[in-house]
Protein backbone atom coordinates (compact mmCIF):
# COMPACT_ATOMS: atom_id res chain seq x y z
CA UNK A 1 0.00 0.00 0.00
CA UNK A 2 2.55 2.33 0.88
CA UNK A 3 4.09 1.61 -2.72
CA UNK A 4 1.85 3.38 -4.08
CA UNK A 5 1.95 6.66 -1.88
CA UNK A 6 5.51 6.75 -3.17
CA UNK A 7 5.27 6.61 -6.28
CA UNK A 8 2.25 8.97 -6.80
CA UNK A 9 4.07 11.36 -4.78
CA UNK A 10 7.21 10.89 -7.32
CA UNK A 11 4.27 11.53 -10.54
CA UNK A 12 3.42 14.29 -8.89
CA UNK A 13 6.26 16.32 -7.95
CA UNK A 14 7.88 15.53 -11.88
CA UNK A 15 4.46 16.98 -12.78
CA UNK A 16 5.20 20.15 -10.69
CA UNK A 17 8.29 20.16 -12.14
CA UNK A 18 7.55 19.85 -15.53
CA UNK A 19 4.90 22.71 -15.24
CA UNK A 20 7.26 25.06 -14.00
CA UNK A 21 10.61 24.74 -15.89
CA UNK A 22 11.41 27.23 -18.41
CA UNK A 23 13.64 25.19 -20.53
CA UNK A 24 11.35 23.16 -22.73
CA UNK A 25 13.78 19.83 -22.88
CA UNK A 26 13.65 19.70 -19.04
CA UNK A 27 9.88 19.55 -19.00
CA UNK A 28 9.68 16.89 -21.99
CA UNK A 29 12.10 14.73 -20.11
CA UNK A 30 9.54 15.42 -16.65
CA UNK A 31 7.04 14.16 -19.00
CA UNK A 32 8.87 11.09 -19.56
CA UNK A 33 9.29 10.37 -15.71
CA UNK A 34 5.55 10.81 -15.43
CA UNK A 35 4.94 7.95 -17.76
CA UNK A 36 7.83 5.75 -16.34
CA UNK A 37 6.06 5.67 -12.81
CA UNK A 38 2.44 5.44 -14.15
CA UNK A 39 3.42 2.17 -15.61
CA UNK A 40 5.23 1.13 -12.55
CA UNK A 41 2.20 1.79 -10.91
CA UNK A 42 -0.08 -0.34 -12.88
CA UNK A 43 2.39 -2.84 -12.75
CA UNK A 44 1.73 -3.20 -9.13
CA UNK A 45 -2.44 -2.27 -9.62
CA UNK A 46 -1.96 -6.12 -10.95
CA UNK A 47 -2.44 -4.35 -15.64
CA UNK A 48 0.43 -5.89 -16.89
CA UNK A 49 -1.01 -5.32 -20.84
CA UNK A 50 -1.24 -1.41 -19.50
CA UNK A 51 1.43 -2.13 -18.17
CA UNK A 52 3.49 -2.86 -21.11
CA UNK A 53 1.18 -0.87 -23.49
CA UNK A 54 2.18 2.51 -21.34
CA UNK A 55 5.93 1.99 -21.69
CA UNK A 56 6.31 1.76 -25.13
CA UNK A 57 3.84 4.50 -26.19
CA UNK A 58 5.46 7.00 -23.91
CA UNK A 59 8.79 5.98 -25.08
CA UNK A 60 7.21 6.84 -28.88
CA UNK A 61 5.77 10.28 -27.57
CA UNK A 62 8.83 11.08 -26.09
CA UNK A 63 10.72 10.46 -29.64
CA UNK A 64 7.71 12.64 -31.42
CA UNK A 65 7.99 15.58 -28.91
CA UNK A 66 11.59 15.68 -28.43
CA UNK A 67 12.37 16.15 -32.78
CA UNK A 68 9.76 18.35 -32.56
CA UNK A 69 11.34 20.69 -30.21
CA UNK A 70 14.34 20.38 -29.43
CA UNK A 71 16.16 22.60 -32.57
CA UNK A 72 14.29 25.51 -32.74
CA UNK A 73 15.63 28.42 -31.22
CA UNK A 74 12.77 29.64 -29.07
CA UNK A 75 12.99 27.66 -26.18
CA UNK A 76 12.03 30.55 -23.87
CA UNK A 77 9.71 32.76 -23.90
CA UNK A 78 9.48 35.69 -21.64
CA UNK A 79 7.07 38.48 -21.16
CA UNK A 80 4.56 39.76 -18.80
CA UNK A 81 1.93 37.14 -16.84
CA UNK A 82 -1.67 38.08 -17.16
CA UNK A 83 -1.54 37.79 -13.28
CA UNK A 84 -5.21 38.40 -12.87
CA UNK A 85 -6.13 35.96 -15.41
CA UNK A 86 -3.71 33.71 -13.82
CA UNK A 87 -5.34 34.32 -9.91
CA UNK A 88 -9.02 33.00 -11.17
CA UNK A 89 -8.31 30.21 -12.77
CA UNK A 90 -6.25 29.15 -9.57
CA UNK A 91 -9.19 30.20 -7.50
CA UNK A 92 -11.28 27.90 -9.96
CA UNK A 93 -9.13 24.98 -10.28
CA UNK A 94 -9.14 25.11 -6.26
CA UNK A 95 -13.10 25.30 -6.12
CA UNK A 96 -13.43 21.88 -8.68
CA UNK A 97 -11.23 20.22 -6.26
CA UNK A 98 -12.95 20.46 -2.85
CA UNK A 99 -16.19 19.54 -5.18
CA UNK A 100 -14.18 16.83 -6.09
CA UNK A 101 -13.46 15.42 -3.30
CA UNK A 102 -16.89 15.61 -2.02
CA UNK A 103 -17.61 13.48 -4.59
CA UNK A 104 -14.78 10.91 -3.49
CA UNK A 105 -16.54 9.85 -0.22
CA UNK A 106 -19.56 8.32 -2.84
CA UNK A 107 -16.88 5.74 -4.43
CA UNK A 108 -16.71 2.48 -3.01
CA UNK A 109 -13.12 2.50 -0.78
CA UNK A 110 -10.12 1.95 -2.47
CA UNK A 111 -9.07 -2.39 -2.26
CA UNK A 112 -12.96 -3.38 -3.40
CA UNK A 113 -14.20 -3.28 -7.03
CA UNK A 114 -17.46 -2.41 -8.20
CA UNK A 115 -18.52 -5.97 -9.07
CA UNK A 116 -17.85 -7.71 -5.50
CA UNK A 117 -20.72 -5.71 -4.08
CA UNK A 118 -23.07 -5.50 -6.89
CA UNK A 119 -24.41 -9.39 -7.96
CA UNK A 120 -25.19 -8.89 -11.30
CA UNK A 121 -22.51 -6.51 -12.59
CA UNK A 122 -20.83 -6.98 -16.49
CA UNK A 123 -17.67 -8.35 -15.18
CA UNK A 124 -19.26 -11.31 -13.48
CA UNK A 125 -20.02 -12.81 -16.89
CA UNK A 126 -16.56 -12.19 -17.89
CA UNK A 127 -15.21 -13.66 -15.71
CA UNK A 128 -17.21 -16.47 -14.99
CA UNK A 129 -17.97 -17.23 -18.57
CA UNK A 130 -15.55 -15.60 -20.79
CA UNK A 131 -12.98 -18.70 -21.04
CA UNK A 132 -15.88 -20.96 -21.93
CA UNK A 133 -17.54 -18.65 -24.79
CA UNK A 134 -14.56 -17.49 -26.47
CA UNK A 135 -11.41 -20.18 -25.12
CA UNK A 136 -8.81 -17.26 -25.08
CA UNK A 137 -7.46 -17.42 -21.45
CA UNK A 138 -6.25 -13.32 -21.69
CA UNK A 139 -9.87 -12.62 -19.99
CA UNK A 140 -8.47 -8.44 -21.49
CA UNK A 141 -7.83 -9.66 -24.97
CA UNK A 142 -11.28 -11.70 -24.85
CA UNK A 143 -13.23 -8.37 -23.40
CA UNK A 144 -11.77 -5.93 -26.14
CA UNK A 145 -11.74 -8.60 -29.04
CA UNK A 146 -14.66 -10.71 -28.74
CA UNK A 147 -16.83 -9.11 -26.38
CA UNK A 148 -16.67 -5.30 -26.71
CA UNK A 149 -15.15 -5.40 -30.06
CA UNK A 150 -17.15 -2.51 -31.52
CA UNK A 151 -14.98 -0.26 -29.30
CA UNK A 152 -11.70 -1.30 -31.18
CA UNK A 153 -13.56 -0.80 -33.98
CA UNK A 154 -14.21 2.73 -33.11
CA UNK A 155 -10.62 2.98 -31.74
CA UNK A 156 -8.87 1.48 -35.21
CA UNK A 157 -11.04 4.38 -36.95
CA UNK A 158 -10.07 6.92 -34.34
CA UNK A 159 -6.20 5.89 -34.53
CA UNK A 160 -6.66 6.01 -38.61
CA UNK A 161 -8.26 9.48 -38.91
CA UNK A 162 -5.43 11.21 -36.14
CA UNK A 163 -2.73 9.74 -38.60
CA UNK A 164 -4.34 10.89 -41.85
CA UNK A 165 -5.17 14.64 -40.14
CA UNK A 166 -1.16 14.60 -38.91
CA UNK A 167 0.30 13.80 -42.46
CA UNK A 168 -2.29 15.70 -44.40
CA UNK A 169 -0.51 18.86 -42.54
CA UNK A 170 2.47 17.99 -42.71
CA UNK A 171 2.35 18.05 -46.45
CA UNK A 172 4.89 20.17 -48.84
CA UNK A 173 4.23 19.36 -51.92
CA UNK A 174 0.85 21.39 -52.03
CA UNK A 175 2.49 24.96 -52.41
CA UNK A 176 5.18 23.53 -55.72
CA UNK A 177 1.72 22.83 -57.41
CA UNK A 178 0.01 26.08 -56.96
CA UNK A 179 3.37 27.87 -58.33
CA UNK A 180 3.29 26.38 -61.70
CA UNK A 181 0.10 27.82 -63.60
CA UNK A 182 1.07 25.57 -66.46
CA UNK A 183 -2.82 24.59 -67.48
CA UNK B 1 18.60 13.83 -41.59
CA UNK B 2 22.14 12.32 -41.05
CA UNK B 3 22.81 8.94 -38.69
CA UNK B 4 24.97 8.23 -35.55
CA UNK B 5 28.26 6.83 -35.13
CA UNK B 6 29.53 3.89 -36.06
CA UNK B 7 29.22 2.15 -32.68
CA UNK B 8 25.47 3.06 -32.79
CA UNK B 9 24.70 1.35 -36.15
CA UNK B 10 26.32 -1.66 -35.28
CA UNK B 11 24.49 -2.25 -31.93
CA UNK B 12 21.65 -1.40 -33.39
CA UNK B 13 21.81 -3.17 -36.31
CA UNK B 14 21.58 -6.25 -33.94
CA UNK B 15 19.30 -5.35 -31.52
CA UNK B 16 16.46 -4.13 -34.05
CA UNK B 17 15.86 -7.68 -35.29
CA UNK B 18 15.47 -9.12 -31.60
CA UNK B 19 12.35 -5.96 -31.24
CA UNK B 20 11.31 -6.79 -34.51
CA UNK B 21 10.61 -10.77 -33.15
CA UNK B 22 9.68 -9.54 -29.52
CA UNK B 23 6.93 -7.44 -31.07
CA UNK B 24 5.59 -10.24 -33.28
CA UNK B 25 5.80 -12.49 -29.93
CA UNK B 26 3.59 -10.13 -27.93
CA UNK B 27 1.11 -9.99 -30.92
CA UNK B 28 1.09 -13.70 -31.67
CA UNK B 29 0.62 -14.87 -28.14
CA UNK B 30 -1.94 -12.40 -27.07
CA UNK B 31 -4.74 -14.70 -26.45
CA UNK B 32 -2.59 -16.38 -23.81
CA UNK B 33 -0.47 -13.68 -22.26
CA UNK B 34 -0.67 -10.02 -21.51
CA UNK B 35 -0.05 -7.78 -24.62
CA UNK B 36 -2.39 -8.07 -27.41
CA UNK B 37 -2.63 -6.36 -30.68
CA UNK B 38 -2.01 -2.73 -29.72
CA UNK B 39 1.27 -3.10 -27.54
CA UNK B 40 2.88 -5.50 -30.13
CA UNK B 41 2.11 -2.96 -33.16
CA UNK B 42 3.64 -0.21 -31.52
CA UNK B 43 7.01 -2.69 -30.54
CA UNK B 44 7.08 -3.31 -34.27
CA UNK B 45 6.77 0.22 -34.86
CA UNK B 46 9.50 1.31 -32.83
CA UNK B 47 12.30 -1.44 -34.06
CA UNK B 48 11.87 0.80 -37.68
CA UNK B 49 12.26 4.22 -35.56
CA UNK B 50 15.30 2.70 -34.22
CA UNK B 51 16.16 2.25 -37.47
CA UNK B 52 15.48 5.66 -38.72
CA UNK B 53 17.30 6.96 -36.01
CA UNK B 54 20.91 5.20 -35.84
CA UNK B 55 20.97 5.34 -39.72
CA UNK B 56 19.77 8.58 -41.28
CA UNK B 57 16.04 9.26 -43.02
CA UNK B 58 17.18 8.16 -46.53
CA UNK B 59 17.52 4.78 -45.64
CA UNK B 60 14.92 3.77 -43.61
CA UNK B 61 13.04 5.51 -46.83
CA UNK B 62 14.61 2.76 -48.87
CA UNK B 63 13.27 -0.35 -46.07
CA UNK B 64 9.88 1.15 -45.86
CA UNK B 65 8.64 3.93 -47.84
CA UNK B 66 6.38 6.80 -47.20
CA UNK B 67 3.24 4.87 -49.83
CA UNK B 68 3.95 1.61 -48.78
CA UNK B 69 3.06 2.37 -45.07
CA UNK B 70 0.19 3.69 -45.97
CA UNK B 71 -0.69 1.08 -47.97
CA UNK B 72 0.26 -1.72 -44.92
CA UNK B 73 -2.04 0.76 -42.94
CA UNK B 74 -4.95 0.38 -45.08
CA UNK B 75 -4.44 -3.29 -45.08
CA UNK B 76 -4.41 -3.90 -41.39
CA UNK B 77 -7.56 -1.76 -41.42
CA UNK B 78 -9.48 -3.65 -44.13
CA UNK B 79 -7.94 -7.20 -42.53
CA UNK B 80 -10.02 -6.10 -39.65
CA UNK B 81 -12.91 -4.94 -41.21
CA UNK B 82 -12.99 -8.49 -42.92
CA UNK B 83 -12.77 -10.94 -39.72
CA UNK B 84 -15.69 -8.60 -38.56
CA UNK B 85 -18.03 -9.26 -41.50
CA UNK B 86 -17.50 -13.09 -41.82
CA UNK B 87 -18.78 -13.31 -38.61
CA UNK B 88 -22.03 -11.39 -40.23
CA UNK B 89 -21.84 -13.82 -43.24
CA UNK B 90 -21.56 -17.15 -41.21
CA UNK B 91 -25.22 -17.46 -39.67
CA UNK B 92 -25.75 -15.40 -36.86
CA UNK B 93 -27.32 -11.92 -37.42
CA UNK B 94 -23.94 -9.85 -36.27
CA UNK B 95 -20.84 -8.63 -36.59
CA UNK B 96 -17.55 -9.76 -34.52
CA UNK B 97 -19.25 -13.11 -34.15
CA UNK B 98 -16.18 -15.64 -33.02
CA UNK B 99 -17.54 -17.62 -35.94
CA UNK B 100 -14.42 -20.06 -35.40
CA UNK B 101 -14.79 -21.12 -32.03
CA UNK B 102 -18.56 -20.91 -31.46
CA UNK B 103 -19.45 -23.10 -34.32
CA UNK B 104 -16.59 -25.35 -34.69
CA UNK B 105 -14.43 -25.63 -31.87
CA UNK B 106 -16.66 -25.16 -28.71
CA UNK B 107 -16.76 -28.18 -25.90
CA UNK B 108 -13.30 -29.39 -27.13
CA UNK B 109 -10.20 -30.03 -24.69
CA UNK B 110 -7.91 -27.14 -26.92
CA UNK B 111 -7.78 -24.53 -24.61
CA UNK B 112 -4.16 -22.96 -23.90
CA UNK B 113 -2.85 -23.91 -27.25
CA UNK B 114 -1.43 -21.13 -29.41
CA UNK B 115 -4.16 -21.90 -32.11
CA UNK B 116 -7.20 -21.78 -29.89
CA UNK B 117 -9.82 -19.18 -29.01
CA UNK B 118 -11.14 -18.40 -32.59
CA UNK B 119 -10.94 -15.16 -34.41
CA UNK B 120 -9.19 -13.91 -31.75
CA UNK B 121 -5.49 -14.13 -33.22
CA UNK B 122 -6.38 -12.74 -36.21
CA UNK B 123 -7.73 -9.78 -35.00
CA UNK B 124 -4.74 -9.35 -32.82
CA UNK B 125 -2.87 -9.62 -36.10
CA UNK B 126 -4.76 -7.01 -38.03
CA UNK B 127 -4.66 -4.57 -34.89
CA UNK B 128 -1.11 -5.30 -34.95
CA UNK B 129 0.04 -4.20 -38.14
CA UNK B 130 -2.59 -1.22 -38.47
CA UNK B 131 -0.87 0.62 -35.54
CA UNK B 132 2.66 -0.31 -36.22
CA UNK B 133 2.27 1.16 -39.91
CA UNK B 134 0.30 3.83 -38.68
CA UNK B 135 2.84 5.01 -36.02
CA UNK B 136 5.77 4.41 -38.08
CA UNK B 137 4.43 6.59 -41.05
CA UNK B 138 3.47 9.79 -38.54
CA UNK B 139 7.00 9.55 -37.18
CA UNK B 140 8.11 9.65 -41.08
CA UNK B 141 6.02 12.18 -41.94
CA UNK B 142 7.26 14.09 -38.94
CA UNK B 143 11.31 13.78 -40.05
CA UNK B 144 10.60 14.59 -43.58
CA UNK B 145 8.95 17.89 -42.95
CA UNK B 146 11.74 19.34 -40.31
CA UNK B 147 14.79 20.17 -42.80
CA UNK B 148 12.64 21.93 -44.99
CA UNK B 149 11.99 24.83 -42.25
CA UNK B 150 14.92 25.58 -40.69
CA UNK B 151 17.46 24.72 -43.33
CA UNK B 152 20.70 23.39 -41.58
CA UNK B 153 19.54 22.39 -37.81
CA UNK B 154 20.65 18.83 -38.04
CA UNK B 155 21.93 18.27 -35.11
CA UNK C 1 -6.85 9.49 -0.11
CA UNK C 2 -5.34 7.64 -3.55
CA UNK C 3 -8.42 9.06 -5.01
CA UNK C 4 -7.53 12.62 -4.13
CA UNK C 5 -3.90 12.11 -5.28
CA UNK C 6 -4.66 11.50 -8.36
CA UNK C 7 -7.18 14.19 -9.02
CA UNK C 8 -4.37 16.49 -7.69
CA UNK C 9 -2.52 15.08 -10.63
CA UNK C 10 -5.15 16.16 -13.01
CA UNK C 11 -5.45 19.12 -11.36
CA UNK C 12 -2.15 19.62 -12.09
CA UNK C 13 -2.56 18.78 -15.87
CA UNK C 14 -5.51 21.22 -15.73
CA UNK C 15 -3.88 23.99 -14.88
CA UNK C 16 -0.90 23.97 -17.10
CA UNK C 17 -3.33 23.85 -19.80
CA UNK C 18 -5.08 26.98 -18.93
CA UNK C 19 -2.39 29.36 -17.93
CA UNK C 20 0.37 28.86 -19.91
CA UNK C 21 1.49 31.47 -23.05
CA UNK C 22 3.86 28.22 -24.74
CA UNK C 23 1.99 26.24 -27.18
CA UNK C 24 4.31 23.13 -26.72
CA UNK C 25 3.50 23.79 -23.02
CA UNK C 26 -0.18 23.66 -23.56
CA UNK C 27 0.52 19.83 -25.23
CA UNK C 28 2.29 18.97 -21.81
CA UNK C 29 -0.74 19.73 -19.51
CA UNK C 30 -3.08 17.98 -22.02
CA UNK C 31 -0.91 14.73 -21.92
CA UNK C 32 -0.39 14.83 -18.42
CA UNK C 33 -4.43 15.19 -18.05
CA UNK C 34 -4.75 12.04 -20.28
CA UNK C 35 -2.16 10.01 -17.58
CA UNK C 36 -4.07 10.85 -14.89
CA UNK C 37 -7.21 9.81 -16.21
CA UNK C 38 -6.25 6.32 -17.16
CA UNK C 39 -4.82 6.21 -13.78
CA UNK C 40 -8.24 6.81 -11.64
CA UNK C 41 -9.72 4.10 -14.21
CA UNK C 42 -7.47 1.29 -13.31
CA UNK C 43 -7.10 2.11 -9.58
CA UNK C 44 -10.56 1.59 -9.38
CA UNK C 45 -10.58 -1.68 -10.65
CA UNK C 46 -8.21 -2.98 -8.14
CA UNK C 47 -8.75 -5.59 -5.17
CA UNK C 48 -6.81 -5.76 -2.47
CA UNK C 49 -4.10 -8.62 -2.39
CA UNK C 50 -6.15 -9.93 -5.99
CA UNK C 51 -4.12 -11.72 -9.34
CA UNK C 52 -3.92 -10.40 -12.94
CA UNK C 53 -6.66 -11.49 -15.01
CA UNK C 54 -4.94 -14.22 -16.62
CA UNK C 55 -6.74 -17.83 -16.48
CA UNK C 56 -3.67 -20.35 -15.37
CA UNK C 57 -3.90 -23.99 -16.32
CA UNK C 58 -4.58 -24.92 -12.57
CA UNK C 59 -7.41 -22.03 -12.18
CA UNK C 60 -9.61 -24.13 -14.49
CA UNK C 61 -8.92 -27.40 -12.91
CA UNK C 62 -9.99 -26.22 -9.43
CA UNK C 63 -13.24 -24.50 -11.14
CA UNK C 64 -13.72 -20.70 -11.60
CA UNK C 65 -15.02 -19.82 -8.09
CA UNK C 66 -11.93 -19.55 -6.32
CA UNK C 67 -10.60 -17.30 -9.29
CA UNK C 68 -14.06 -15.57 -9.32
CA UNK C 69 -13.05 -14.00 -5.94
CA UNK C 70 -9.58 -12.80 -6.19
CA UNK C 71 -9.30 -11.48 -9.66
CA UNK C 72 -9.14 -7.69 -10.48
CA UNK C 73 -11.54 -6.50 -12.43
CA UNK C 74 -10.83 -6.53 -16.05
CA UNK C 75 -13.05 -4.14 -17.56
CA UNK C 76 -11.36 -0.81 -16.66
CA UNK C 77 -7.88 -2.31 -18.12
CA UNK C 78 -9.87 -2.79 -21.51
CA UNK C 79 -11.13 0.56 -21.81
CA UNK C 80 -7.77 2.09 -20.85
CA UNK C 81 -5.56 -0.06 -23.05
CA UNK C 82 -7.31 1.63 -26.41
CA UNK C 83 -7.39 5.07 -24.37
CA UNK C 84 -3.60 4.67 -24.04
CA UNK C 85 -3.16 4.30 -28.21
CA UNK C 86 -5.46 6.98 -28.71
CA UNK C 87 -3.66 9.72 -26.70
CA UNK C 88 -0.26 8.65 -28.64
CA UNK C 89 -2.04 9.79 -32.30
CA UNK C 90 -3.66 12.85 -30.92
CA UNK C 91 -0.59 13.66 -29.46
CA UNK C 92 0.95 13.12 -32.82
CA UNK C 93 -1.67 15.42 -34.35
CA UNK C 94 -1.32 18.42 -31.76
CA UNK C 95 2.46 18.19 -32.58
CA UNK C 96 1.92 18.52 -36.37
CA UNK C 97 -0.01 21.72 -35.88
CA UNK C 98 2.48 22.94 -33.67
CA UNK C 99 4.99 22.60 -36.04
CA UNK C 100 3.45 24.26 -38.78
CA UNK C 101 2.03 27.48 -36.67
CA UNK C 102 5.69 27.56 -36.12
CA UNK C 103 6.55 27.63 -39.59
CA UNK C 104 3.87 30.05 -40.61
CA UNK C 105 4.91 32.80 -37.55
CA UNK C 106 8.34 31.89 -36.07
CA UNK C 107 7.21 31.61 -32.94
CA UNK C 108 5.56 29.29 -29.91
CA UNK C 109 4.00 32.58 -28.00
CA UNK C 110 0.19 32.12 -28.56
CA UNK C 111 -0.28 35.59 -27.45
CA UNK C 112 2.06 36.99 -30.42
CA UNK C 113 0.08 34.66 -32.90
CA UNK C 114 -2.88 36.47 -31.53
CA UNK C 115 -1.43 39.99 -32.92
CA UNK C 116 0.17 38.98 -35.88
CA UNK C 117 -2.54 37.26 -37.59
CA UNK C 118 -0.81 36.34 -40.39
Amino acid sequence: MSVFYILLLFMIIAAIIAVETDNLLSSVICVGAIGFGGSLIFLFLRAPDIAITQIVVEVLGLIILIRATISRDRTFITGDREFFGMVVSVVIIFVIFLAGMKVFETLPTFGTPIFANVPDAASQTYISEGMQKTGAANLVSSVILDFRAYDTLGEATVLFTSIIGATVILRKKAKKLLEEPDQ
Amino acid sequence: MKGMTIIVKTISSWVKVLIFLFGIYIILFGHLTPGGGFAGGVILASSYVLLMLAFGREFAEENLSLPVASKLDCVGALLFAAVALCGLLYGAADFFWNFIHQKYLMGTDYEFNLVSAGTIPLSNIAIGLKVGASLFLVVLALSIFRPEISGNKEE
Amino acid sequence: MLYALCFLLFMIGLYCAVTKKNMVKIVIGIMVMEYAVNLFLIMLGYRMGGVAPIIGRSDLESGLGDFLSKSVDPLPQALVLTAIVISLGSLALMISICIRMYEKYGTFDITQIRRLKG
